[in-house]
């Protein structure tokens, strides 16, 4: 379990999740919240920190679900690698 | 002259705190990945070659961002402003075909070989005298490009945010160094997908909102049009891009100079973006990894070339220089001035982390690819071999050190170049056209000896650095970009000719030795790969995916013919 836990924190997709998802947090909260007209003429127009922070979270959520439906797989204690050579098997 | 221009003019962006806060968030999440990796290094193929267990969907990503470097990113938003669509071209016909190629008909035997390195591999079809040539002319490259790669970064620091760029310079080689010492390729690998999402944050939001400002496409059509620039909507014959006025001989400037030689070189011999293949999984992983970051490349161009041609008509200092005017700015501050001009802050911030990730991509592939060639080809395989493997993992940790070191050292040496791609190109031409050149007639041509393969590489290499002096005098009257195609193509030929009169006059290498070197040599079924357990489904098909992506291409041709 405890393995496992950690093993789910360090995936790559956990890290990428958690960027988006403070990045897009703060971007949907300024947008909403502090978005002058200053901002929006810069911008065409376009609540761009609101609408790029809603599709941050968006992307966030797409990896969450990622690793929800494929945990990742908790690598078997290694085989013992230590073949002077180091080069691996494979095919 | 742009790099002091730079200075002077306000470039400087109204960064806010919060701006620095998201920027500080990212780094604590680099440096964190470092850390994490560093968890499972135990030994020197982890730490150089990630021990050969990466999913190809993150070397893929690695393999598109190692390219998406600051340099690219600056380069051509700055050739989307001067040129406009024919810039396109560096990322479909300058770059699909090869990436394809390497995954198709290349990979099997550099994965299949189990060669850890590109010099490796050539010491197996040539012999150690190749691998040391290609070993040592590699680690120099590195080191130059790490250097430019970091300068550029010190004067985005300097104009973006202030700061100096004594300081700016060993304080963003520490970062790198930090996280790559740490956890070695799997570090910098993971922070390349990491960088790759980041980038497209500040690319994508930076496309939408100066497409909103200056009425969608059409109104960026319309405006470039009243301007009188309406051959930079279409990509073909790209007389401007190439200097070749001439409409034929643009396009075969285009197809063979570009297309084939530079492109080929650059793609299927450029261990910095090979190394990120060799580091997947399987076989099959290994053969779609270029090939799956041939997606990402083709797209690409729609938030890199149109925001450099959006900076061109939206901001006044830019037009001023289109229209011939006297201005202050250079093409290369186009990617600047438009996050200046467009981004609120928030955004704002996100958009130099992405800057920042895109240089900090670009010096720690070329530092891990730097370790691996230096601890392996160069230590182990010549000066130090037979000791154990933990003598090696300490070795390659120092060459991180080192190699950083060095990088602060050659960055100075960039800043005293005029024009800093020009440098990068003609690097390109020395190092990689010849390499391309030896290695292609080796694969295809069993009788191609040992000593044919480092003496074509080292006639290449002069014949490139011949053209490029004729240039630089002004013997050769072409502009350097022509220059670039021209040295290219004769360090190919002369590869080629010098390889094949050598071979003539030297023995080949027993048949025995070459079996999964040379294409004929061969069996079909060693070069091919399993397609069990997670390598099955017809959508992890290398040839399909690739036709896929070749399709691609040629439908966003057809848009902007």
């Amino acid at each position: 379990m405890k393995a496992s836990t950690l093993a789910a924190l360090f995936d790559l997709r956990s890290v990428i999740a958690l960027l988006f998802g403070v990045y897009g947090l703060v971007l949907t909260l300024l947008g909403a919240l502090g978005t002058g007209p200053a901002d929006l003429d810069k911008a065409g127009g376009v609540h761009l920190n609101l609408w790029t922070g809603i599709a941050m979270l968006a992307v966030a959520a797409g990896f969450v679900l990622w690793v929800w439906l494929r945990p990742p797989v908790v690598a078997a204690p290694s085989e013992p690698s230590d073949d002077t050579d180091a080069r691996p098997g494979g095919h | 002259m742009g790099i002091m221009v730079l200075a002077q003019t306000d470039l400087r962006l109204d960064v806010s705190a919060l701006d620095y806060v998201l920027v500080m968030f990212y780094f604590v999440l680099v440096l964190g990945i470092g850390f994490i990796a560093r968890r499972s290094i135990s030994s020197s193929l982890d730490f150089l070659l990630s021990g050969r267990s990466l999913p190809a969907w993150v070397t893929g990503l690695a393999f598109v961002a190692a390219n998406l470097g600051a340099i690219e990113l600056i380069g051509m938003t700055a050739n989307g402003a001067q040129y406009g669509i024919p810039t396109v071209h560096y990322y479909w016909i300058g770059a699909i075909p090869a990436m394809v190629f390497l995954g198709i008909v290349m990979m099997p035997f550099y994965y299949g070989s189990k060669a850890r390195s590109v010099p490796e591999f050539l010491r197996m079809r040539f012999n150690t005298t190749t691998q040391r040539v290609n070993a040592v002319s590699f680690a120099l490259a590195s080191v130059l490009i790490a250097g430019v790669n970091l300068f550029s970064l010190g004067l985005v620091l300097e104009a973006l945010l202030g700061w100096s760029l004594q300081l700016a310079i060993p304080i963003a080689a520490l970062v790198v160094l930090s996280y790559t010492f740490l956890g070695g390729l799997s570090a910098a690998i993971y922070n390349e997908v990491l960088q790759f999402f980041v980038i497209l944050a500040l690319l994508i939001p930076l496309t939408v909102a100066g497409l909103a400002r200056v009425g969608g496409w059409n109104g960026l059509q319309q405006r470039i049009t009243e301007v009188g620039g309406s051959e930079e909507l279409s990509s073909w014959p790209g007389t401007t891009l190439t200097e070749i006025p001439n409409a034929f001989l643009s396009v075969l400037g285009i197809v063979f100079g570009l297309g084939f030689v530079l492109s080929f070189g650059y793609w299927t011999t450029n261990f910095a973006e090979v190394q990120r293949a060799l580091s997947a999984k399987s076989m099959s992983a290994a053969r779609r990894t270029p090939i799956i970051a041939a997606f990402p490349k083709a797209l690409i161009p729609l938030v890199i070339v149109i925001p450099g041609m959006i900076a061109a008509v939206l901001v006044p200092q830019l037009t001023t220089l289109k229209a011939g005017g006297e201005s202050d700015v250079t093409y290369n501050n186009a990617l600047s001035l438009l996050m200046g001009e467009v981004l609120p802050n928030g955004i704002l911030g996100v958009a130099v982390a992405g800057l920042l990730a895109a240089f900090m991509a670009g010096m720690a592939a070329n530092v891990s690819s730097l370790n691996t060639v230096f601890t392996y080809d160069i230590w182990q395989d010549w000066i130090r071999p037979g000791r154990e493997d933990a003598y090696y993992l300490r070795v390659g940790r120092a060459v991180t050190v080192a190699g950083c070191v060095l990088a602060i050292g050659t960055a100075f040496i960039a800043g005293s170049y005029q024009n800093l791609m020009d440098y990068i190109q003609s690097l390109f031409s020395f190092f990689n056209a010849p390499l391309f050149a030896i290695f292609i007639l080796g694969l295809f041509w069993k009788r191609m000896s040992g000593t044919a393969g480092w003496t074509g590489l080292v006639a290449g290499t002069l014949a490139a650095i011949v053209v490029d002096v004729l240039v630089r005098t002004g013997v050769l009257a072409v502009s350097a970009q022509a220059g670039a195609f021209i040295g290219a193509s004769a360090a190919f030929v002369f590869g080629i000719a010098v390889a094949s009169v050598v071979t003539m006059v030297t023995a080949p290498k027993p048949e025995a030795e070459l079996v999964g070197l040379v294409w004929q040599l061969t069996p079909k079924e060693s070069r091919s790969h399993e397609t069990t357990g997670e390598d099955a489904g017809w959508y992890r098909s290398p040839a399909l995916l690739g036709g896929m992506v070749i399709a691609l291409t040629v439908v966003l041709y057809l848009l902007v013919p």
